[in-house]
């Protein structure tokens, strides 16, 4: 008889981790979807980047405030995980506390957490207040209409109810071990929750002990629930910002990659004396399609970053053509991506593992050609983003696209295209009058 | 003004030190040829042993490449490194970060390996090696802001050798609410220049000016031919050409130096 809790949490724990396991898969292989991404280069210097940006949060305190705030989210996240790993422990065996052998360190350890959950509770307030009080700017853009909005403060809901419920278990557990209840040895020290006690006063140990069951249970099930929920929502780069940073572009910001596909091409155009048949073992590698229309055009780190994205639109408030009122918006391009490829999986699953066309693709259906030649590749998305995100790539890609299979650049640039090809310079000059300047003193 | 060609100089078997590259704009454009020759003035001041390709230079390819046609962008690249590298050119200074940019980062991996300098860096040298003096005292005290061209500063990470130029003149360099890291576009790049706005409120160098006028200054600098155009325009827009001046740093150092 008595095990049954611990079975009923072995199956919640089975259940939870087995979702999240299996979504965890199918993300890995929507990723995987995506081409071959250019990633050498000095991997000391990558791991510095993930310290620095992901670990050392460095980029989010440009923005003080918000970044102070999602700091202590952050750190709250990390530390309670000890307590995680106590509660699982507890689930299973049956104990109580199991780490409260560590004596004082014990006692250190559940008083830190127990202010980091006050603090991560002020945090998620004035994060709420921003989101639907202050109205910034930056979260009222058309593309955050709805679920992403919805999202952003579903996760400001779950963090604030897990700390409640961490902070209540606490408080009913320090009043038991002051009736010296059976099970619950006194261990721990209760800086925040021995405020909230004395709203326990009075009950009877029965009751008290269905209290802290209560919140004991909950607080582990929501913390499943938030697990599995990542997937679906933008939280995931709780997760993602690691490898995401990881991979982050080490080259100068201005250096645009190099299409091989086409300097072989090109090599052959400028070079008659080539050997052809050369060129055409390396056909075989060829992408077959320049540029990108779809997710699957675009590469592995591309699709990460979409899933890795935020949405906190600081590249989109630093972006210029958004700032004077045009349809561009980077955070919307991975916002699009991610939602494209979402559909492609769906579809996947659907169809025994194969894509099975659906008419559509991420080119029009959800990023429009006016957004996509609005961009003055200027890098501020790039420079703004917190998690090394690299919306730009996307654009150009795209752009490649357009120009490179299908002639579809604006007129105006055809033009310049032109004049390129002809004169070599973008105006319709002659060449032979490029150093005129140097007469005209 | 003195302007030889790498073509002149290999026919006497001499190699300059460095290529000027003077790119589309700074051969062309009537406000970008000027930036130009206040830099050709410098060099001879600083007797610095340069050439210029002339009409071997050929636009770089960022504008093709930046639209999306790749294909534009390395016919071009591959031609003008042909040219450089039969040359022998080691060292390439431009006034253009569009050109900086795409030589220095983007040549290399066609096969075009040069030190390549933006000007005012190289500037910047010229000054720490004593061979120009900066000490015109025409623009003491003067309020100048300094726009970040997007291809010098956040692309390639230079930020300080325009500033510390500008301070040299003795001038009060003011910064815009946006600059360094984090400065606005002034709308050019991403060939945007070659084409017109998609529609909006505004357009970019009308934003990016009306922070250059909060700061109310007596110049704003650039140190790129299309900010410069951008800019001028922009100033120009809100009817302040009387009073306020777009200079390039070069402009501002050979002005001081009466050149
Ligand atoms: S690079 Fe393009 S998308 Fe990114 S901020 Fe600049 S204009 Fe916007
Ligand atoms: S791309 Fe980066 S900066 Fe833009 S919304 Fe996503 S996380 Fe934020």
């Amino acid at each position: 008889m008595s095990y049954i809790p611990n079975i009923v949490f072995a199956i919640f724990l089975a259940l939870g981790i087995g979702y999240f396991t299996k979504n965890v898969k199918k993300l890995i292989r929507n990723i995987r979807l995506g081409k071959e991404a250019d990633v050498d280069g000095d991997k000391g210097q990558r791991w510095k980047n993930m310290a620095r940006i992901a670990l050392g949060q460095t980029k989010m305190v440009v923005r003080p405030i918000a970044g102070l705030m999602h700091i202590i989210v952050y750190l709250g996240f990390i530390i309670i995980n000890i307590e995680v790993l106590e509660i699982i422990i507890d689930g299973l065996l049956g104990t109580h506390r199991i780490f409260a052998f560590m004596g004082g360190f014990y006692d250190f350890l559940i008083g830190s957490f127990e202010i980091l959950a006050l603090l991560v509770i002020i945090a998620v307030i004035v994060f709420w207040i921003r989101r639907n009080m202050i109205k910034l700017q930056r979260f009222i853009k058309p593309e955050m209409q709805g679920w992403p909005k919805k999202d952003g403060n579903l996760i400001l809901y779950i963090e604030l109810v897990l700390m409640l419920l961490f902070l209540t278990m606490n408080a009913t557990d320090y009043q038991l071990q002051q009736m010296g209840a059976e099970h619950y040895s006194e261990a721990g020290s209760f800086p925040v929750s021995q405020f909230i006690a004395p709203l326990f006063d009075g009950m009877s140990q029965a009751t008290l002990i269905a209290v802290e069951r209560s919140a004991w249970w909950l607080h582990i099930l929501g913390i499943l629930f938030f697990l599995n929920y990542l997937y679906f929502s933008k939280h995931l780069h709780i997760l993602l910002a690691f490898p995401n940073t990881f991979y982050g572009k080490l080259k100068p910001n201005g250096q645009f990659s190099n299409v091989e596909a086409v300097t072989n091409e090109v090599k052959l155009m400028l070079d008659p004396s080539a050997d052809p048949f050369a060129a055409t073992a390396e056909d075989d590698e060829e992408p077959g399609k320049f540029g990108a229309s779809d997710v699957m055009d675009l590469n592995w780190v591309q699709l990460m970053n979409a899933y890795t994205c935020t949405e906190c639109g600081r590249c989109t408030s630093e972006c210029p053509a958004n700032q004077t009122g045009k349809k561009l918006s980077p955070r919307k391009i991975m916002m699009d991506t991610r939602d494209r490829l979402e559909e492609v999986g769906k579809n996947m699953d659907a169809n025994g593992g194969t894509f099975e066309p659906d008419g559509k693709q991420l080119l029009d259906d959800y990023i429009s050609r006016e957004e996509l030649w609005a961009c003055t590749t200027c890098n501020a998305c790039v420079e703004a983003c917190p998690v090394s995100i690299d919306p730009l790539s996307i654009i150009l890609e795209m752009r490649r696209f357009l120009v490179m299979e299908q002639s579809a650049a604006p007129s105006e640039l055809n033009n310049m295209m032109g004049n390129l090809e002809n004169n070599g310079a973008p105006w319709p000059f002659n060449q032979m009058d490029r150093l005129n300047w140097a007469q005209e003193a | 003004m003195n302007v030889p060609t790498m073509a002149s100089l290999f026919a006497e078997g001499k190699q300059p030190e460095v290529l000027f590259w003077v790119g589309c704009a700074g051969s062309f454009d009537d406000r970008a040829k000027k930036i130009t020759k206040a830099f050709v003035k410098i060099l001879n001041q600083a007797k610095v042993s340069f050439a210029v390709l002339g009409t071997e230079e050929s636009c770089t390819g960022d504008p093709a490449k930046r639209a999306g046609n790749e294909f534009l962008f390395q016919m071009q690249a591959m031609t003008n490194i042909e040219v450089m590298n039969g040359y022998e050119v080691k060292k390439v200074v431009t006034t253009c970060p569009h050109c900086f940019n795409t030589l220095k980062n983007e040549y290399p991996g066609l096969g075009g390996n040069y030190e390549v300098i933006h000007h005012t860096t190289f500037l910047k040298q010229l000054l720490e090696e004593g061979k120009i003096s900066m000490e015109g005292g025409s623009y003491r005290g003067k309020r100048i802001t300094f726009h970040d061209p997007c291809y010098l500063g956040r692309a390639n990470g230079i930020f300080e050798a325009p500033r510390e130029l500008i301070q040299k003149l003795d001038a009060e360099l003011v910064e815009m609410k946006s600059c360094k890291k984090r400065g606005l576009c002034c709308g050019a790049g991403g060939a945007q220049m070659f084409k017109e706005p998609e529609e909006g409120k505004k357009d970019v160098n009308i934003e990016r000016t009306e922070q250059a006028l909060e700061t109310q200054p007596e110049i704003i600098a650039a140190a790129c031919p299309f900010c410069n155009t951008m800019m001028t325009d922009g100033v120009k827009n809100k009817e302040k050409e009387a009073s306020i001046k777009v200079m390039d740093v070069a402009e501002l150092i050979a002005d001081a130096e009466d050149l």
